[in-house]
């Protein structure tokens, strides 16, 4: 520990200057404000002496807690690789360098206040830009002042760490897709807007007072402004329609490309041939709905990534060992039978051998767990685990991607593209029997009408083609699926796409993960066995958790209530092993039974955790810590057991089957000890044996799992960190809800059915004036956008008003701290 | 009546025009971020601080 803090006495709650946080036992006083840590205390006095105390006049306590912060001056080395800088910078000329950080701590209006004001703190700096949805910080800053490392640096002493990872130093994505819908719409609109204005006279008839010149000039206007319409925004339902037919199926694309073809050409024909007016207006205006329907669908939560691998999560360098010496390499460069260092809160990014004596490993981003595992000389220590306490050295035995938990990402089930199934989907099994109906009914009038007149049977043949263009079919879907993923993201449950949602409504079997999923980190069952506790023993131990950031601390801290704790002196905290000190003349210890010497010593981890209490040199005790499962879990689980077969799947041994048993039901088919590698195994059967498996999941080790289920749904607690790839992220503290929302993408479903209902009437009224041959413009111009508009509405109230109804909409917001 | 053919250019230059600024605004990238410039408009009017001048000092 560093300098002892001045305490303060005092009754009312006293909250940190900077970060709010509670500090009621050890204020620091400066300028008359209390910091929690001399970490806040720094951030103050930096941002104090730059003049940018405006930080905190924006909003109150703006700035995250430093508490846990390592300071440590060689950590960035890694950025002076000429390599690394490459990689990460966006752009770079003589003078000036560009560079995106990505900085999850980004949470207020004064967040981005002080990173746009950084060129106060750093000269070199010309430019720096905030997105906050994003929460990336864009930096223009000049090569000879200064260097990527002394920006990181500062960003990270100011409590703005930026996340630098392996997966940063990839290629980068581009949303150049999203931009391009963007402007087929802007066109079709434009188009479809003028169109509109030429052809109102037709309907009115006014351009028999305006004379015959403007009707053809209208006309030949139109034509102009409709191939901008057919040849550049209609060109995604082409290509796609085309794809398909090149599969020999029918999807979705292939009767809305063939209503465009026949809309178009026989517009072309009216106008050239006959002298009449076409439909080009029709045209217009079915693309520009088609595509508003299109984008609606396209939502997505920037913030969340859904893709990331075990690269998003490890560091980009490591400190080698070379002879004593330090070096910092990046992790890419990394080879077997290297010797690393790791320090306290660092990763470990390869399976390795411990050389140390011993290390208490913190699997919780592969496993949930987040009690730190013992570990001896020569045990190997897999990659993904974080070490708690002294710095250790290890010797690297495989390469980082080839450990056992990384070596996941080289199944078969992540090299298999991600074939986007729409096919799947029910609008393109409709689409198939749809198109076929269509022709059938548009050749059996062009027979029909044949025997007596050609060009009637060709009339009639092309309206049926134009006016049973499915445009409320296939606007019925996007707009009902766009509206589920928004009312689900209201209610902190965020889907990748659109699909997700019918995916979800088929589902059948429920796998889920124990630990970090159904159980909470921070829901600890505390039983305490051994001598009765007195009063003051109690705040001793309390005062002696206090001291501590370890889990089992916490959660002892949270068992033993509201006790006033005492003050102690020469406290001292043993990391991975116990925390000592005395108060008065005694002595007090808590730990773990080998580090206090009593208890069995058979270290089976069979029985959970357990901490051991020892004052004066007697044992008192034993806390027994069990994890216990998140709020409404007991409620939900046997509930959804009605409908689902449910599964558990745990890396853990089964000392805990007969608790879960009791709060899950019997109806759980548990299985224990699975490897991340048996996880995605025992999915795979599942699945081959035509069950339609939902996987629930955190961590890395679940990541297998998560891909080879039909839908994989991370479980974060903070949906910002850190979570293996997935086709959803749930908000921990909303996976009771996982039955309403299955429920709700089960009526997604029936709304879409009910608006093809809908629009199967229009199309019926519709193909019975076509095969009469009695389609005018203007009717066209009046059945289509209705029937479009209708069929929005209808999802859109029919969706809101179900989730209303469900109690979906309630559910507060997420905020984004 | 023939003041409309030209009236009809004139109309079709604008909309066309301003569809074109759309473009270009979205080539420059106004519309990436819809969030961050709305709270960054609030930060000009200069927040008066009462601890500008003071030196950080630690109370004992």
């Amino acid at each position: 520990m560093e300098e002892m803090p001045t305490k303060t006495e005092k009754s009312k709650i006293v909250s940190c200057f900077h970060c709010g946080e509670n500090c009621d036992d050890e204020a620091i006083m400066c300028d008359e404000k209390n910091f929690c840590c001399t970490g806040c205390l720094t951030v103050y006095e930096v941002l104090n002496d730059n003049n940018l105390c405006d930080y905190y006049a924006i909003e109150a306590s703006p700035g995250s807690n430093q508490k846990k912060k390592e300071i440590r001056d060689n950590r960035f080395d890694y950025l002076e690789d000429e390599d690394v800088i490459n990689r990460l910078i966006d752009f770079k000329d003589d003078e000036q360098s560009h560079v995106t950080f990505s900085i999850p701590m980004i949470h207020c209006a004064s967040c981005i206040w002080l990173l746009e004001n950084l060129y106060k703190l750093e000269p070199g700096v010309t430019f720096s830009r905030v997105d906050f949805i994003k929460k990336k910080v864009q930096i223009k800053y000049l090569s000879k002042e200064t260097s990527l490392k002394s920006i990181v640096k500062l960003l990270s002493h100011i409590g703005y760490e930026p996340r630098i990872n392996l997966s940063d130093l990839g290629e980068e994505k581009s949303h150049k897709t999203n931009k391009k819908l963007i402007y087929q719409l802007a066109v079709a609109g434009f188009c479809f807007g003028n169109m509109m204005f030429f052809s109102l006279p037709e309907y009115f008839s006014e351009t028999e007072l305006l004379g015959n010149g403007f009707s053809h000039l209208f006309n030949y206007l139109n034509i102009i402004l409709a191939l901008p319409v057919v040849f550049y925004s209609a060109t995604d339902y082409f290509r796609s329609a085309w794809i398909a037919i090149r599969n020999r199926s029918v999807n979705m694309d292939v009767p809305i490309a063939l209503g465009i073809i026949s809309l178009f050409s026989y517009s072309l024909f009216e106008i050239f041939i006959s002298g009449q007016e076409g439909y080009l207006d029709t045209l217009g205006g079915l693309l520009f709905f088609l595509l508003v329907g299109k984008y609606y669908q396209q939502k997505t939560f920037d913030t969340l990534s859904f893709d990331r691998d075990y690269k998003a999560y490890f560091p980009i360098a490591i400190t080698k060992m070379i002879k004593d010496r330090e070096q910092v390499i990046p992790l890419t460069k990394l080879n077997v039978g290297d010797i690393i260092k790791v320090r306290n809160e660092e990763l470990v990014p390869a399976d390795s051998i411990l050389l140390e004596s011993e290390a208490s490993i913190d699997y919780s981003f592969v496993t949930g767990e987040e009690i730190p595992i013992p570990v001896k000389k020569g045990e190997l220590i897999y990659a993904g685990g974080r070490q708690k306490g002294a710095a250790i050295t290890l010797a690297v035995q495989k390469s980082p991607s080839q450990g056992y938990l990384t070596d996941l990402w080289n199944n078969e089930a992540f090299s298999k593209d991600e074939q986007e199934d729409s096919l799947a989907s029910m609008a393109n099994r409709i689409s198939g029997k749809f198109t076929f109906t269509v022709l059938l009914i548009a050749f059996g009038a062009l027979l029909y009408w044949s025997f007596n007149d050609i060009s009637l049977g060709v009339r009639a043949f092309t309206s049926v083609l134009i006016i049973t263009c499915p445009c409320a079919l296939a606007m019925s879907t996007p707009f009902t699926l766009g509206n589920v993923m928004r009312i689900f993201g209201k209610g902190g449950f965020y889907l990748k796409n659109t699909q997700v949602i019918e995916k979800l409504a088929g589902i059948n079997t429920l796998v889920f993960d124990k630990t970090g999923t159904l159980t909470a980190p921070s829901k600890a069952r505390v039983s305490y066995h051994g001598e009765n506790l007195t009063e003051e023993s109690k705040s001793m131990v309390k005062a002696l958790v206090n001291f501590s950031v370890h889990p089992l601390s916490n959660s002892i801290n949270q068992w033993s209530g509201n006790v006033k704790p005492v003050t102690l002196d020469n406290v001292e905290e043993i990391p991975g092993k116990g925390l000592q000190a005395s108060y008065k003349s005694k002595s007090i210890s808590l730990g773990s039974a080998l580090f206090l010497g009593v208890g069995s010593i058979d270290k089976v981890n069979n029985i959970g955790n357990e901490v051991h209490l020892v004052i004066d040199g007697m044992h008192w005790g034993v806390f027994r810590i069990a994890s216990s499962v998140r709020e409404g879990i007991e409620k939900m689980v046997p509930e959804l057991a009605k409908s689902y077969d449910i599964h558990l799947l745990s890396g853990d041994h089964n000392h805990e089957e007969d608790y879960l048993k009791q709060v899950l039901g019997e109806n759980v088919s548990m299985h224990f000890q699975q490897s991340p590698k048996s996880k995605l195994a025992h999915i795979r059967r599942m699945e081959n044996t035509g069950k339609h498996v939902l996987m629930v999941g955190d961590g890395l080790n679940d990541a297998g799992a998560l891909k080879a289920s039909e839908v994989g749904i991370a479980v974060t607690d903070n949906i910002s960190h850190f979570s293996p790839a997935s086709d959803a992220i749930l908000d921990g503290k909303k996976l009771s809800y996982l039955p309403d929302y299955l429920d709700f993408a089960k009526t997604g479903r029936k709304i879409i059915k009910a608006s093809f209902g809908l629009s199967f009437t229009y199309n019926a009224v519709g193909v019975f004036f076509a095969v009469q041959g009695l389609v005018s413009p203007v009717l066209c111009a009046i059945l289509m956008p209705a029937s479009s508009i209708s069929v929005v509405l209808f999802t859109t109230i029919a969706t809101n008003f179900q989730a209303y109804r469900k109690g979906l909409n309630d559910k507060e917001m997420i905020l984004w701290k | 009546m023939e003041v409309i053919f030209v009236l009809i250019g004139i109309s079709l230059v604008m909309a066309g025009g301003f569809l074109w600024l759309f473009f270009k605004a979205m080539k420059g990238g106004q519309f990436d971020d819809q969030h961050t410039p709305a709270i960054r408009i609030l930060f000009d009017q200069k927040t008066k601080s009462k601890a500008n001048k003071k030196t950080p000092k630690k109370k004992k």
